[in-house]
């Protein structure tokens, strides 16, 4: 990420301790996580502890410090998905993927996340995949969904 | 101001903003802990000064290092229930540290000889840290280095250096081994170098007109800056003066 | 957009707008949200503009709403005056929706809902079960107003409850909320005219407002639909709370999870600056106030409003002991006064309809209505707001239709991570602030999951600790580690590796847990493995002493094997991961136990009800 792309969202959200939440939400946005010579570059710029930026980078579910997969698949494990066995989902993906929930896989095409609730709790078991929700998910539907997008890349995996 | 309360029945003064722990210690009154230090700001993480406070009629159980004195208060420090929630924080504290002398004498003092949970079993091995967050603190507050942070949270916590690399605003100083209640950080020196073994920092030692090393001249540097001392104050040790 | 310079301009202002729409206007209002968006609402949405466009309709207006509540069935459309409800739409019905319906005056019955219980038909949004129960105070708005739209508020007399609060001042608001005895929707309960007069009363040269919108208990989603669907609710409660308080600067700190709300509250902020609303001077008055926007980062332990602050300022969500509140010192160690979405969105009703009105719906010590989010095995899942003190059958069974596919209710569970789960025999109690507290539960945001007879009670004390040992800040080691232990030694026991030593042990450190924990996450956090144990014992104790998981949920102690229904059409075995499925063509298959995995795939896959899980 260019440093000056870090330092045009620094202007604009102020160049002060308490935007740095903001700051970071901002460049993850822009980065789809968030790239350590950014954090360094925050740290400098906001004259904080490089310590006190990682801390919060760290501290925050929405933070990522390693990139992340074209296809962000989210499994949502709020407690209505729960108990429509959403924990079934996350280890279906786990077994298609071949990759932990948490990770990505090597070709950086998709990364596995869990989230505590969204509030759509009606559609549980509910999966994300890059924004858009899926409701109502069964291993085996999702199974077919992750094959299709697969399909669409390529087929080469 | 000077405030009236009781500790364990007994009247004591204290001043405004003083800590319930460093009025009831002040006062001869035994309550453990292992996160406080009179260096840094009370943080709370520990949960062993656990006392009774009556405040209006109304009794609750409190932290005493983060309490700050009332007048009128009526504070207990040892019961049954205080001893029994102390004896099962000890008990956690226990399976991360085995291996520190003083939990397991403090743990003792509260009939814990051993744990019944498994041996650690955290997300990460912690090697006897039980995140009590003196190190940081100390680093930070006295220090000013800020070398060390808490990451992560929950039970993934953890306490460590950014990126968890060699910390490069730290000076090497030993303060955070010196805090360390479970001496897990670990500190030496050797072949005019300094370790800081936990966060793999090693700086070289700077030596003296005489030729005695005793401190890395990273942290010499760090000091005189803050005490704005001579270019050349650190030339002689302090038993050279 | 011209400012409403004086309180008495705004009536003029509206009155402007009700003149463009008079109240038997003909409004297709199609829900849009998130639920309804996830079913296609946006395209059934542009279906409607077309085909309105392509069949020359002029006589009816499109609009698009916010969450109507009945997520279940959407996409949900209702076609006002009358209030017909068409269920279920999708953007291939559009067209002949709007040639038979709209033009033809026909009803199309297939889209009408359908009583599970009854199989009865119901033409009218407000006939069905799921509505007529409910006193939709806050959320009946969010089907008649697009949330992009202040005029839309306005015209449903929004502001008003504003223009009212500044023509009588701060003194009178202040006791009109206190008279109303309004309590935090946020969990706690704590009742806001108090904390407001706490907060006024501290000597500062700052006050803060602070709206939490952090709503991050699994299982509720009210505050997200209001946000979503009737932003300026919020603002207005606020800017009427900064009033009372006399406060300049307001906060709402909403789930980065929310997108759509963070939009909807930007765009309602530009609007409501532009009319005057906010910022200086506002309706000409002395009051200037303005609010911003902070985005959470992911974190339930935000939701505490120490932590939560903690967040504004830039620092990590770590809870401080609170032995002077928050509304002396919180935010920057100032004055500030936190209520949660809901709370706000009552503020406005109460001053525009009177304390005397407000105290009339709910009980005693509960006043007003709550919106609940039924979810889990109900029929009618979805967001349902009734006045305070109606019993849990009622809300279940009457309004939620009962349990699914003629099952058993085994447990309702409230208030979150930090509530607890009543069993059958509890649920002609009645709904408020006291009984679920003195219940071993609480109101907490409102989140009911009703769980039925293959729920594991096990299984959700360990799914909520799990949950709460990763969304611990850390601090304390009786939360960090107390609860991350309670979790080890409850899957010890849905794993059948427990003895009753273990169950005890579980008791012990709960309540150390809950005694010496800082903050209410951990001091409310042992409140589901309590309630679990206190009213499911004996389903603990036949995982212990018989290593049997009575709803069949705990994979250590269950297995899926295949019965005589089975037609051998093979896709089990073809779908199987573990490939542990075999069997010829047309005839019985087998599941090689030494390789299965309890995934569950088979028993999704067979249509013949062949797969069995004991």
């Amino acid at each position: 990420m260019e440093l000056s792309r870090v330092d045009a969202i620094i202007e604009r959200n102020g160049s002060r301790g308490a935007s740095l939440l903001a700051i970071l939400q901002d460049v993850q946005d822009e980065a789809n996580y968030l790239p350590r010579e950014a954090l360094e570059h925050v740290s400098k710029r906001l004259e904080l502890p490089l310590a006190r930026v990682y801390a919060m980078a760290t501290f925050f579910q929405a933070f990522h410090l390693e990139p992340r997969g074209k296809y962000v698949c989210t499994v949502c494990m709020g407690t209505a998905c729960h108990v429509r066995g959403a924990a079934r989902l996350v280890e279906q993906l786990e077994r298609d993927l071949e990759v932990k929930s948490g990770g990505t896989t090597k070709d950086l095409q998709f990364t596995v996340e869990e989230v505590n609730c969204v509030g759509a709790c009606a559609l549980g078991p509910l999966v994300i995949i890059n924004g858009e929700y899926h409701g109502t998910m069964t291993a085996d539907r999702l199974t077919k969904t992750v094959e299709g997008l697969k399909k669409a890349e390529g087929g080469t995996r | 101001m000077t405030l009236n309360l009781t500790i364990n029945g007994v009247r004591v003064e204290a001043e405004e903003g003083e800590s319930l722990l460093d009025v009831a210690r002040r006062n001869g009154f035994e309550i453990p802990s292992l996160c406080h230090h009179e260096a840094v700001a009370a943080y709370g993480a520990c949960r062993l000064c656990l006392v009774e406070v009556t405040k209006g009629g109304r009794k609750k159980l409190t932290t005493s290092c983060n309490y700050e004195v009332l007048g009128g208060i009526e504070v207990v420090t040892e019961s049954a229930a205080i001893r029994r929630h102390r004896a099962m924080v000890l008990e956690l504290i226990l399976a991360e540290a085995p291996e520190s002398a003083t939990v397991k004498a403090l743990a003792a003092e509260y009939g814990v000889t051993r744990s019944r949970f498994a041996a650690s079993g955290a997300g990460e091995d912690r090697d006897g840290c039980i995140l009590c967050g003196l190190c940081a603190r100390v680093c930070a507050e006295v220090v000013g280095a800020n070398a060390l942070t808490f990451r992560k949270r929950g039970d993934n916590r953890q306490m460590g250096t950014p990126f968890v690399e060699e910390p490069q605003t730290c000076i090497a100083c030993g303060a955070c081994a010196w805090v360390c209640p479970t001496s897990c950080v670990g500190f030496d020196e050797q072949n005019g170098e300094r370790k800081v073994h936990r966060w793999k920092r090693s700086l070289p030692l700077a030596k003296t007109e005489k030729g005695h090393a005793f401190a890395p001249q990273f942290q010499l540097f760090h000091f005189r800056k803050l005490a704005k001392l001579e270019a050349d104050f650190y030339k002689k040790a302090p038993g050279e003066r | 957009m011209t400012r409403i310079g004086k309180a008495s301009e705004l009536a003029a202002y509206r009155a402007e707008l009700l003149k463009k729409r008079p109240a038997d206007a003909k409004v297709v209002a199609v829900c849009c949200g998130t639920g309804c968006n996830a079913y296609g609402a946006q395209k059934v949405y542009a279906a409607f503009a077309a085909e309105l466009a392509k069949q020359g309709v002029k006589d009816w207006a499109l609009r698009s709403t916010g969450c109507h509540g009945f997520c279940e069935r959407g996409t949900l459309v209702v076609m006002f005056p009358e209030g017909m409800l068409y269920q279920r739409v999708k953007p291939e019905d559009v067209a002949e929706i709007v040639e038979k319906t709209l033009k033809g005056g026909e009803t199309l019955e297939r889209f009408l809902y359908d009583d599970p219980v009854t199989g009865e038909k119901h033409r009218l949004e407000h006939e069905i079960p799921f509505y007529k129960h409910q006193e939709r105070l806050i959320l009946g708005q969010n089907g008649q107003l697009n949330p992009e739209s202040i005029d839309d508020y306005i015209a449903l007399g929004g502001y008003l409850g504003l223009a009212k609060a500044l023509e009588h001042g701060a003194d009178w608001t202040l006791e009109e909320v206190k008279k109303a005895n309004v309590r935090g929707r946020g969990g706690g309960g704590f009742p806001a005219g108090k904390k407001w007069e706490t907060c006024r009363n501290a000597k500062s040269d700052k006050h803060y407002v602070i709206c939490n919108a952090d709503e991050g208990d699994p299982g509720a989603f009210m505050d997200r639909s209001v946000l979503e669907g009737n932003p300026h609710s919020v603002i207005e409660g606020m800017i009427i709370g900064a009033l009372a308080i006399g406060s300049d600067e307001g906060f709402i700190y909403v789930r980065h999870e929310y997108p759509l709300a963070v939009k909807r509250l930007e765009q309602a902020l530009v609007e409501a600056r532009g009319l005057g609303l906010l910022g200086e001077k506002i309706l000409g008055s002395s009051l200037s106030f303005d609010i911003r926007i902070n985005r959470g980062g992911g974190a339930f332990v935000c939701g505490e409003s120490t932590a939560l602050m903690a967040s504004i300022e830039g620092r990590v969500g770590e809870p401080r002991a609170k032995h002077i509140n928050t509304a002396i010192q919180g935010l920057y160690n100032k004055p500030s006064n936190l209520n949660n979405v809901e709370t706000w969105a009552n503020i406005p009703l109460v001053i525009n309809r009177g304390a005397e009105w407000y105290t009339s719906i709910g009980t005693k010590g509960s006043t007003g209505t709550k919106i609940f989010s039924l979810v889990g095995k109900v029929n009618n899942t979805g967001l349902v707001e009734v006045p305070m003190g109606m019993t849990l059958r009622k809300i279940i069974f009457e309004i939620g239709g009962g349990i699914p596919a003629g099952r058993k209710f085994k447990a309702v569970q409230t208030g979150g991570p930090s509530g607890g789960c009543l069993p059958a025999e509890k649920l002609d109690l009645p709904v408020d602030f006291d009984t679920l507290w003195n219940e071993g539960s609480m109101m907490g945001s409102g989140g009911m999951i009703v769980m039925d007879d293959r729920t594991c009670m096990v299984d959700v004390a360990k799914y909520f600790l799990g949950f709460l040992k990763f969304e611990s800040c850390g601090k304390c080691t009786t939360c960090r580690e107390g609860i991350r232990r309670l979790h080890e030694l409850v899957t010890a026991v849905t794993e059948g590796r427990a003895t009753e030593e273990t169950l005890q042990l579980i008791e012990d450190l709960s309540e150390t847990v809950e005694a010496a924990s800082l903050c209410a996450l951990g001091t409310t956090a042992t409140n589901p493995v309590r309630s679990t144990l206190k009213f499911f014992r004996e389903e603990y104790l036949a995982h212990v002493k018989e290593r049997r998981c009575p709803a069949a949920v705990c994979k250590t102690l269950i297995r899926y094997d295949i019965n005589e229904k089975c037609t051998g059409c093979m896709v089990c075995a073809k779908r199987c991961p573990q490939k542990c499925i075999s069997g010829e063509r047309k005839k019985l298959h087998v599941i090689d136990q030494s390789k299965c995995i309890k995934c569950g795939i088979c028993l999704d896959v067979c249509k013949f009800d062949a797969v069995e899980v004991k």
